[in-house]
């Protein structure tokens, strides 16, 4: 039976958008994922949460707020500094460093957000990992639905008294600085009050949420019971400030999903091809028999696709085009949904081995389903898609 | 949403899109029915095409063709599935066999038959497969046996596309021992060639205007100097270098016949009343054809990247092309039964195109390398 031996090599791919400098980032990027956040992926898994230290460290490699202009307290690089970030996460199947919503997602809403002092003020410190920021948004009665939210803030002099409910806050025990949403009860629009959490008794933890998975990340209900907040930290909008080529919050959002769906993808299908050339059974090896082999070829295939194009959307944004809310949402649904599709069948051929949480393929699998459902639930995305046709 | 313009376009295809839009609507659409009924086309269409200089547009001038690049052909399929046809035998005919004559033909033999390929005088039908094998191509049993100045060829045929209406065939024939290297490639004129012999037309699931015979060679005559390359033992070869370009584009033609597919449904549905709304206004609608326009963009994304490779002269690997032609095909198929299924019962009546589509996607999976073997490639470069 043809074996692994004597097959014709697939050219190497590299990424269009891939340069010199980020050649060295992703070692610097691959370093500190192997040293810094590997060796307690247990430790953190238990605990239900990251040591807070690693995010300073990260902050001091210069690895996080690296696509923020220097003139906002960021670091001055591009989307693809995030995305190498992203794909080294993916290939140690971590997910308890809280990279996307910490630098991709959280920064980004007080860039769109606040105003250029309010940017001033609080940007440097996430930039250098000091603080940490959590979004405060989905409440128990909405997440895709925005418009549905029910959080209230009240003026009262100098301030905004902010009463409600929120769920499923990332790091909500951990973070320093907290973007809530809630609806002013004067004009009824939405406002995001900057929370600095140390200062504010208001902001209420409720229960640690206990997840599929994601252990590693902590994840907390959260009560606002008369939270106090200065007028000054209300946050407004500045999105026409906007530099060129810059893309909404949540397109943002959607195209890194994406990126770490495929990152993922391709690292199980890696850990697969690796696994099965070496399992011996019925005397010759698992990836002897053609099942392995067909299956697997069509993993990799959905992987390449998916990398493809999203490697398309990259390269355009960095060439300053604006992405539109279809083409986000149509890679976000698609690369997960595919990222879902092939880890699962790559654990497959893991057999018992594939459940057992020590082996990185079991950790990529009860990672995944989530991606389906944050950033906009796919349903709610394609809808969003048909629209656009 | 924005609209999609592959990176690849330009205002060169662009003109040539708009020839090629008016010859299917004109030269071919027209006629459809008419050659489905007859299992055939009228050959004067091919003639046609070459008149306007669509046939063999990637063959170099110095051999008659028209030199310029794999885009333009690219450009003529993509405005055959806009019409939803498969009868005019473009990708066999122009995409196909004239590469093999390019890439195994000796210099005199490509300058011999191919201006005439270009022309559209002649058609050119591969004949390859056999009764027993078909992507095992290496396994073929038709034997060549030398006699003075010629070759007698002995053997059976099938799914030979053009058989009845082609002038010229590529006939692979084995002049040696088994296996690959056994394996020798003739060009047969077929006019002067009585041991070239047809069997019976086939009746398809689908491209029902698409001739497809049975070919019997009986005690076939071959000039010596009709063994192309001139060398015996090359065919294996020669073979698989054809089916490369093959499947980028089976790709492509599959990828313009998914997008047809969503555009038409989307059309459809917002159209069509039912239950005091459109068949749009049901969001199951809406969310499948966002699932079926969002898988037929990301095959195009990847289709365009591997056409720009191609122009940009970095030769795609066979793993690569494999990946496309499977992928590619096998959701036109599934993007393809998606869209039929919300034209109820008119779907299903071939005076509409979703049903020629449907019906002529099937094959797409099979040919040009099954897509099992495809993977079986894959495989081997992971």
């Amino acid at each position: 039976m043809a074996g692994a031996n004597g097959g014709k090599q697939m050219k190497p791919y590299r990424s269009p958008w891939m340069n010199e400098e980020l050649d060295a980032l992703r070692t610097t990027a691959r370093r500190f994922y192997e040293t810094e956040v590997a060796p307690y992926a247990v430790k953190w898994r238990q605990q239900g949460k990251i040591d807070r230290a690693v995010w300073r460290k990260a902050g001091e490699l210069g690895l996080l707020c690296m696509g923020i202009s220097e003139d906002h307290g960021g670091r001055g690089g591009t989307l693809a500094h995030e995305v190498v970030m992203i794909e080294e996460q993916a290939r140690i199947a971590d997910t308890s460093f809280p990279f996307v919503p910490g630098s991709c997602g959280g920064p980004y809403g007080l860039l769109r957000q606040g105003s250029d002092e309010q940017v001033k003020r609080w940007m440097p410190k996430l930039a250098s990992g000091e603080h940490f920021i959590a979004a405060c948004i989905t409440e128990p009665s909405g997440g895709s639905d925005v418009r549905s939210l029910r959080a209230s803030a009240k003026r009262d002099g100098e301030e905004y008294v902010i009463n409600g409910s929120k769920t499923f806050i990332t790091m909500a025990s951990q973070a320093d600085l907290a973007m809530v949403m809630a609806r002013d009860s004067e004009t009824n629009e939405l406002v995001s009050f900057m929370v600095e959490v140390a200062g504010s008794p208001g902001f209420k933890l409720g229960r640690r949420l206990e997840k599929v998975g994601q252990h590693g990340i902590d994840t907390h209900e959260v009560f606002l019971d008369d939270l106090r907040v200065p007028a000054w930290n209300a946050m407004r909008g500045r999105e026409k400030s906007f530099a060129a080529g810059e893309i909404t919050g949540f397109n943002r959002e959607r195209v890194v999903i994406a990126c770490s769906a495929v990152a993922c993808a391709e690292r199980a299908v890696e850990l697969a091809v690796d696994y099965t050339k070496q399992r011996k059974m019925f005397n010759q090896t698992e990836w002897d028999f053609q099942n392995t082999r067909i299956k697997l070829a069509e993993c990799a295939t959905e992987a390449r696709i998916g990398r493809v194009f999203i490697d398309s959307l990259i390269s355009r944004i960095l060439a300053g085009e604006v992405i539109d809310g279809a083409e986000s949402a149509m890679a976000k649904t698609w690369c997960t949904e595919m990222q879902n599709r092939v880890v699962d069948q790559c654990l497959q051929f893991f057999g018992g081995y594939g459940y057992m949480m020590e082996y990185p393929i079991a950790q990529l699998f009860v990672d995944a389903r989530v991606q389906k459902i944050y950033g906009g639930a796919n349903e709610g995305l394609k809808g969003v898609i048909a629209k656009a046709l | 949403m924005k609209p999609y313009r592959s990176p690849w376009m330009t205002e060169e295809l662009d003109a040539l899109r708009a020839t090629a839009r008016r010859f299917f609507e004109k030269e071919v659409a027209a006629h459809d029915q008419r050659w489905r009924q007859n299992g055939k086309i009228d050959r004067e269409v091919w003639r046609k095409a070459g008149e306007l200089g669509l046939l063999c547009m990637g063959i170099p001038e110095e051999f008659g063709g028209h030199g310029v690049s794999f885009a333009h052909e690219v450009v003529v399929v993509e405005e055959q599935s806009r019409v939803a046809d498969t009868a005019l035998p473009y990708v066999p005919g122009s995409c196909g066999g004239p590469y093999m004559l390019l890439k195994n033909g000796t210099r005199e033999q490509t300058l011999r038959w191919m201006p005439k390929l270009v022309s559209g005088e002649h058609f050119i039908a591969v004949c390859v497969t056999e009764p027993g094998g078909g992507s095992d191509v290496a396994g073929i049993r038709s034997k060549a046996r030398r006699e003075g100045d010629e070759y007698v060829i002995n053997g059976s045929k099938t799914f030979v596309t053009m058989g009845s209406q082609a002038d010229l065939a590529i006939v692979a024939a084995r002049t040696g021992g088994p296996g690959k290297d056994g394996m020798s490639m003739f060009m047969v004129e077929v006019a002067k060639s009585p041991g070239f012999q047809l069997g019976r037309r086939l009746e398809k699931v689908g491209q029902h205007a698409i001739d497809t015979h049975e070919v019997f060679l009986e005690e076939l005559r071959v000039p010596a100097e009709n063994l192309l390359g001139g060398v015996e033992g090359r065919a294996f070869a020669g073979a698989m270098t054809g089916f490369h370009r093959e499947r980028l584009v089976i790709a492509a033609s599959s990828i313009s016949t998914a997008e047809r597919a969503v555009e038409l449904a989307v059309e459809y549905t917002k159209q069509r009343k039912m239950f005091n709304q459109t068949l749009w206004d049901f969001q199951n609608t809406r969310i499948k054809l966002a699932e079926c326009a969002t898988e037929a963009r990301i095959g195009r994304v990847f289709l365009d990247s591997l056409i720009s490779r191609v122009l940009a002269d970095d030769p795609l690997d066979e793993a690569t092309a494999a990946m496309a032609k499977w992928w590619c095909s096998e959701k036109q198929n599934r993007i393809i039964d998606e869209c039929l299924q919300f034209f109820g019962g008119y779907g299903y009546m071939m005076e509409y195109p979703i049903a020629k589509l449907f019906v002529d996607a099937r094959v797409q999976k099979i040919y040009g390398g099954a897509n099992e073997a495809l993977k079986g490639i894959i495989a081997k470069s992971l």
